[in-house]
């Protein structure tokens, strides 16, 4: 009993780092229809300036995250407007191939001019670890759950109650009528790709205090199953991020403690594979109606 | 131009490079790029198949190339040797060195392309389990279809000792050679080409433009489909099976993401729903990795710009939509040619 809650604590710490991520391919999706394959990446970029600013800077820890959080927001408004928006008539599928080279150039670069070697984090966060009844909880998993979802608040704050997040919720449900109602979309659509990939860079920054490995590759396996939980949620919607993200956390620790740990990405994969099978839009996704 | 043309073309083009490389004329490098860039032909007009004619999203091929490239080495490996010399089929400690000594023969070439066939349609019957969830799914979440389908199987192949795990399998023989190669990239181009004009072949154009409307028309969307993704997973294996006998090992890393999406790189620069441009796609990337050899890692910093600028500045590719009239059926350019008169 208690070793299962040890792997909910462990479940929910996973699963709040994938939301972060999944939410920013949920919100990309929602106003523009296309999966931003470069994601993972963008989580990487975020990974490798929380390093920068912690070891060339010497900065703590919230001052790494918020700097982390504004430069790969700022990256991934460039992004946007230099790889995405000039094929916002082309047909989706240049887009989504854009985004994959995006991806894959970010990934390169990266390797090209830092270097394979994985780096650390320096220890930014109190090393504590705290026992109650059996479950230890250190409190850099309480952090990480803490920050995740207090971002998951704001971020649900802004999409429901500000201007700003009703314009996106505008764009996701109808593109075409929401400019002329006077609603600047190019700025929206800038806002949401700064967002998510802000989230993304709390989650890379998250990631490597837990974890500590830092190095170009980190992107592509948890860009995947960060995508993969926003599609098992239905994307397109936040709530359904969230849930995916949690519930793929729940599958990967769940399966971890059963099978050899090897095993853990292939059966998190077949699972995924079986949901998608039964529901293709997801749990919380529209199945769009095809007028004929 | 007479039709003929193109068969003595090829033929005569088959003996200069078989003879070329017989005489030794090549270098044992040049000898590689070629064979290269043969099986990138199969692997990019194969995939065309499916992402241009077809219209999906498969970004998986390297999947199907790693179960054709396994299924011929575990049979030029493990099961010639057990038969022809008596070892063990799932060897225990290091291989043998003898475990290739079979292939020395004139035998081999007789056997080769059945081995071949044999991965191709291991292969082809994967396709299916890509196929028959593209019956109801389409567009990205095809793609995650795919992508995982590409991830389970360099995953299962990692985590099976039997199979080498992840140091995959060594001692290959070197089977592959020119005019192999040349050969099999001909069938390839052939066979697709075939089938795109074909009655099935159009009802795969039919389901990229429409696939309500298609499967109105009468147009059998499951079979159309199967067919596809069989055919082009079949030429895929193929092509990785033709691989693994140039590079001598194999492991699951050969077939990760990476690879399927240099083959996607190849289909996009040449051209959607071409088999011509399929060709020059492959072509032109095998040179282009070649010559952006000396720039070491920031090669692979170049392609996804590539990619990039291709999306961004020219959709189409070097020749998206078109092919050079020689490889059009007898039929179509007479279309051809009084549309545009």
């Amino acid at each position: 009993m208690m070793y299962v809650l040890q792997q909910l604590v462990n479940a929910v710490q996973l699963g709040s780092i994938y939301a972060l991520i999944a939410l920013g391919y949920s919100m990309v999706y929602g106003v523009l229809f296309m999966v931003n394959f470069a994601h993972g990446d963008v989580f990487m970029v975020g990974a490798f300036v929380a390093f920068f600013a912690a070891t060339l800077l010497k900065l703590p820890f919230v001052p790494t995250l918020l700097l982390s959080m504004l430069g790969t927001a700022f990256l991934g408004m460039t992004i946007e407007r230099v790889a995405y928006r000039p094929l916002r008539t082309a047909p989706k599928l240049s887009v989504v191939i854009t985004a994959w080279g995006v991806g894959l150039f970010l990934e390169y670069i990266t390797l090209a001019s830092l270097g394979p070697w994985r780096r650390t984090l320096p220890p930014l966060l109190p090393e504590q670890v705290y026992e109650i009844q059996e479950v230890r909880i250190s409190a850099l998993q309480l952090i990480i759950i803490g920050v995740s979802i207090g971002l998951m608040v704001l971020l649900d704050f802004v999409v429901e109650r500000t201007q700003e997040g009703m314009a996106m919720r505008a764009i996701a449900y109808d593109r075409f009528a929401v400019p002329l109602m006077g609603v600047p979309v190019n700025r929206i659509i800038s806002l949401t790709f700064a967002i998510g990939s802000g989230l993304a860079a709390a989650g890379g920054t998250l990631f490597s205090t837990a974890y500590p490995i830092i190095e170009p590759m980190m992107g592509m396996m948890i860009g995947w199953k960060a995508f993969i939980a926003a599609v098992v949620g239905g994307i397109g919607s936040i709530r359904g991020a969230v849930v995916g993200a949690f519930l793929l956390g729940l599958i990967e620790i769940g399966t971890g403690a059963i099978f050899p740990s090897r095993l853990r990405d292939l059966i998190s994969f077949v699972v995924v594979w079986i949901i998608l099978m039964i529901k293709p839009t997801g749990f919380f996704g529209v199945a769009r109606r095809q007028k004929v | 131009m007479k039709k003929y043309y193109v068969p003595l073309g090829l033929i005569g083009l088959f003996i200069v490079l078989t003879g070329a490389s017989w005489l030794g004329l090549f270098s044992d490098y040049i000898q590689t790029v070629l064979i290269f860039m043969g099986i990138n032909v199969i692997l990019t007009v194969s995939l065309n198949l499916v992402n241009g004619y077809m219209g999906e999203f498969s970004v998986g091929h390297a999947g199907f190339m790693a179960i054709g490239a396994y299924i011929t080495a575990i049979i030029t490996t493990r099961v010639i040797p057990h038969f022809v010399l008596g070892a063990p089929l799932i060897p225990t400690g290091l291989y043998p060195p003898e475990v290739g000594t079979w292939a020395k023969g004139p035998a081999v070439q007789l056997v080769f392309p059945v081995i071949l066939l044999l991965g191709g349609l291991g292969a082809a019957l994967a396709g299916l389990l890509v196929a028959v969830p593209s019956f109801k799914i389409r567009g990205d979440y095809l793609a995650i279809i795919t992508l995982a389908f590409n991830y389970i199987v360099k995953s299962s192949f990692e985590n099976t000792q039997a199979l080498g795990g992840s140091r995959g399998l060594v001692s290959i023989p070197r089977i592959t050679t020119v005019p192999w190669v040349f050969l099999w990239a001909v069938v390839s181009l052939w066979a697709i080409r075939n089938f795109i004009y074909s009655s099935y072949g159009r009802g795969v154009l039919a389901i990229r433009e429409d696939e309500i409307a298609a499967e109105l028309m009468t147009v059998n969307t499951r079979r159309s489909k199967i067919l596809a993704f069989c055919i082009s997973s079949f030429f895929a294996g193929i092509g990785g099976g033709l691989l693994a006998h140039l590079l001598l090992y194999i492991n699951p890393t050969t077939f990760s993401i990476f690879k399927s999406t240099e083959v996607l790189v190849m289909v996009y620069l040449g051209g959607m729903s071409s088999v011509s441009g399929s060709l020059l796609g492959a072509i032109a990337y095998t040179v282009l990795v070649e010559v952006l050899r000396p720039l070491g890692l920031w090669k692979w910093v170049v392609i996804p710009l590539l990619l990039i600028f291709l999306m961004l500045f020219r959709r189409e590719g070097i020749y998206g939509g078109r092919e050079f009239k020689l490889l059009l059926p007898k039929e179509e350019v007479k279309g051809y040619a009084s549309a545009t008169d």
